[in-house]
């Protein structure tokens, strides 16, 4: 089984280091969007600091789920798909590799951009801390949860709009524990119960999320 | 070949019962054609009680005055909203489980009317929260996942409509109001866990309601209107969607024959 | 009997905008789907009709 999986994300990971201007869009996205915010709300730094969680990681989520619509549909194009699930591996496990290739992505680079994007809201480095450990535990969901909606909407037309239509209501619990936790951090309150919440969706998306897009995939394929 | 095909004839061994006798398009087409005038005079009648329960014999609440009484369409809707959404889901399921066309029918049949539903308990809630809280809109935990209700209708709606192929838009809906229905516990107990400025729900199976009898009254009554009136607008949904899709078969030709 | 008269209920006790505004909205809706579903109904029959039986396979 763990070999299928690793298979599929050094495949993929090499197909996305061939088209690495695809993998950069997403994290210029990332950067852009966020600078944006001062612009547009004022420099004014106690105002910045309290929207910073919020916009680091509506930012976030926006260029993860940017980036969705290349997961299968390349594959889709090309006719791999087909072939993957004639595959006699578990549907589940190569959808599990292909959301952990795209987390590595599109995932792990907001995580190490965040920082950088902290010292423009002039965030506190103890949120810092906390934001960047949100973001480890949250991207993942993001991911799995996109998956579900990239295999739905697979070969539909409008699919870019459609997708992001069925994702984001249900990145809302992610989003409201994410900010959450950073909030409760820049406010010096605990931020435990937030954490463990955001693990929680993670073990819970990560054990229906791959199943569910599996047989998403069937049904865009059948 | 028969010139028409008598639904009598799928009658099974004598003493055991066909189960799933209206579970084809064609049979349920005159079941629902028959029971949606039914359904809806039901309606009709217990929201004229409701109303009057509502209106006439319920008393003047203490703190919020007359304000109150949108509660007898507020409630409801809510309720209603969360109900289709999982008779929504479980004939997605049965749908995708059993292949069984009519159950994707009946799923998009229901959406329109369940996404009406949250719309009104959205806006009756605004209206309500005005001269109660002061404001239109609260972005406390039950608000929002019924706004969050309202999106997933839309993309359940959204992804039927995109996908050209009838049987692969049902299942893919399908799977998705599945996924969906995850929503609704967040929904019934996100009063519990963010437990935020929204009313503790006043009518739970735990504890007694904390209102007058008259007042309950009038809202499961007219509750129960809402319901009557969902059932017949979601057959008469299906029947326009079953006439859409069996275009081509024999039984529609007939029926458009003899309808004309 | 609540009300002393017809612009006592009308003004609902000073709520008549809010209680009015959403029972209004309400039932205008579901009039509006009542509508929409009767004339989507007449029209699926009405284009069945226009385009004729299907060519008979036999």
């Amino acid at each position: 089984m763990f070999r299928v999986m690793r298979v599929v994300i050094g495949r993929d990971l090499l197909l996305a280091m061939r088209r690495r201007s695809d993998v950069a869009n997403a994290l210029l996205f990332f950067i852009i969007v966020a600078s944006l915010f001062p612009l547009g709300v004022g420099p004014e730094p106690n105002l910045l600091r309290t929207i910073a969680p919020g916009v680091i990681w509506v930012a976030a989520l926006l260029a993860s789920m940017l980036a969705l619509g290349r997961m299968f549909a390349s594959d889709y194009a090309d006719g791999t798909l087909e072939q993957m699930l004639l595959a006699s591996a578990p549907l589940g496990w190569i959808v599990v590799g292909k959301a952990i290739a795209h987390w590595l992505v599109s995932g792990l680079p907001l995580v190490v951009l965040a920082p950088v994007l902290a010292l423009q809201f002039d965030l506190a480095t103890d949120a810092l801390v906390v934001m960047m450990v949100s973001l480890v535990l949250g991207t993942p969901s993001l991911t799995l949860i996109g998956a579900i909606g990239a295999a739905l909407t697979l070969g539909v037309r409008g699919s870019g709009v459609l997708t992001s239509l069925l994702v984001l209501p249900l990145y809302v619990p992610v989003l409201i524990m994410g900010t959450g936790a950073v909030d409760a951090a820049a406010g010096g309150v605990t931020v435990q119960a937030h954490l463990l919440l955001l693990a929680a969706f993670l073990v819970f998306a990560g054990a229906f999320a791959p199943w569910a897009a599996a047989a998403a995939l069937r049904i865009s394929l059948d | 070949m028969p010139r028409f095909i008598d639904v009598e004839t799928l009658r099974p061994a004598p003493g055991r019962i066909n189960w799933f006798k209206y579970s084809s398009p064609q049979t349920f087409f005159p079941l629902a054609g028959a029971a949606v005038p039914w359904f809806a005079a039901a309606a009709a009648v217990l929201c004229a009680v409701g109303l009057y329960i509502g209106f006439f014999v319920a008393p003047t609440d203490q703190q919020q005055g007359e304000a109150y009484r949108i509660i007898f369409i507020h409630v409801p809707a809510a309720w209603m909203s969360m109900f289709i959404y999982l008779v929504m889901a479980f004939w997605a399921g049965v749908g995708l489980v059993l292949n069984t066309r009519l159950s994707g029918m009946m799923a998009s049949a229901l959406a329109p009317t369940g996404a009406l539903f949250t719309f009104i308990a959205l806006w009756t809630g605004a209206l309500w929260g005005k001269p109660t809280w002061g404001t239109w809109w609260v972005w406390d935990a039950r608000l929002t996942s019924e706004l969050i209700l309202l999106f997933l209708y839309f993309g359940f709606m959204a992804l039927t409509a995109a996908i050209d192929d009838p049987r692969r838009a049902d299942r893919a809906a399908a799977l998705f109001a599945l996924v969906g229905v995850v929503n609704i516990p967040i929904i019934y107990f996100s009063v519990q866990w963010w437990n935020t400025l929204h009313q503790g729900a006043s009518v739970s199976l735990t504890r007694a309601p904390t209102m007058a009898a008259t007042m309950l009254a009038g809202m499961i009554v007219m509750a129960l209107a809402f319901w009557m009136y969902s059932i017949a607008a979601a057959f008469a949904r299906a029947r326009c969607i079953i006439l859409e899709r069996e275009r081509n078969s024999d039984w529609v030709a007939q029926y458009i024959e003899a309808s004309k | 009997m609540n009300w002393e008269s017809l612009e006592a209920f009308i003004a609902m006790g000073g709520y008549g905008l809010y209680v009015w505004g959403s029972y209004a909205v309400t039932f205008a809706l579901v009039a509006l789907e009542v509508v929409l579903l009767v004339l989507r109904g007449r029209g699926i029959v009405a284009q069945l009709a226009r385009i004729g039986a299907p060519r008979r396979r036999s």
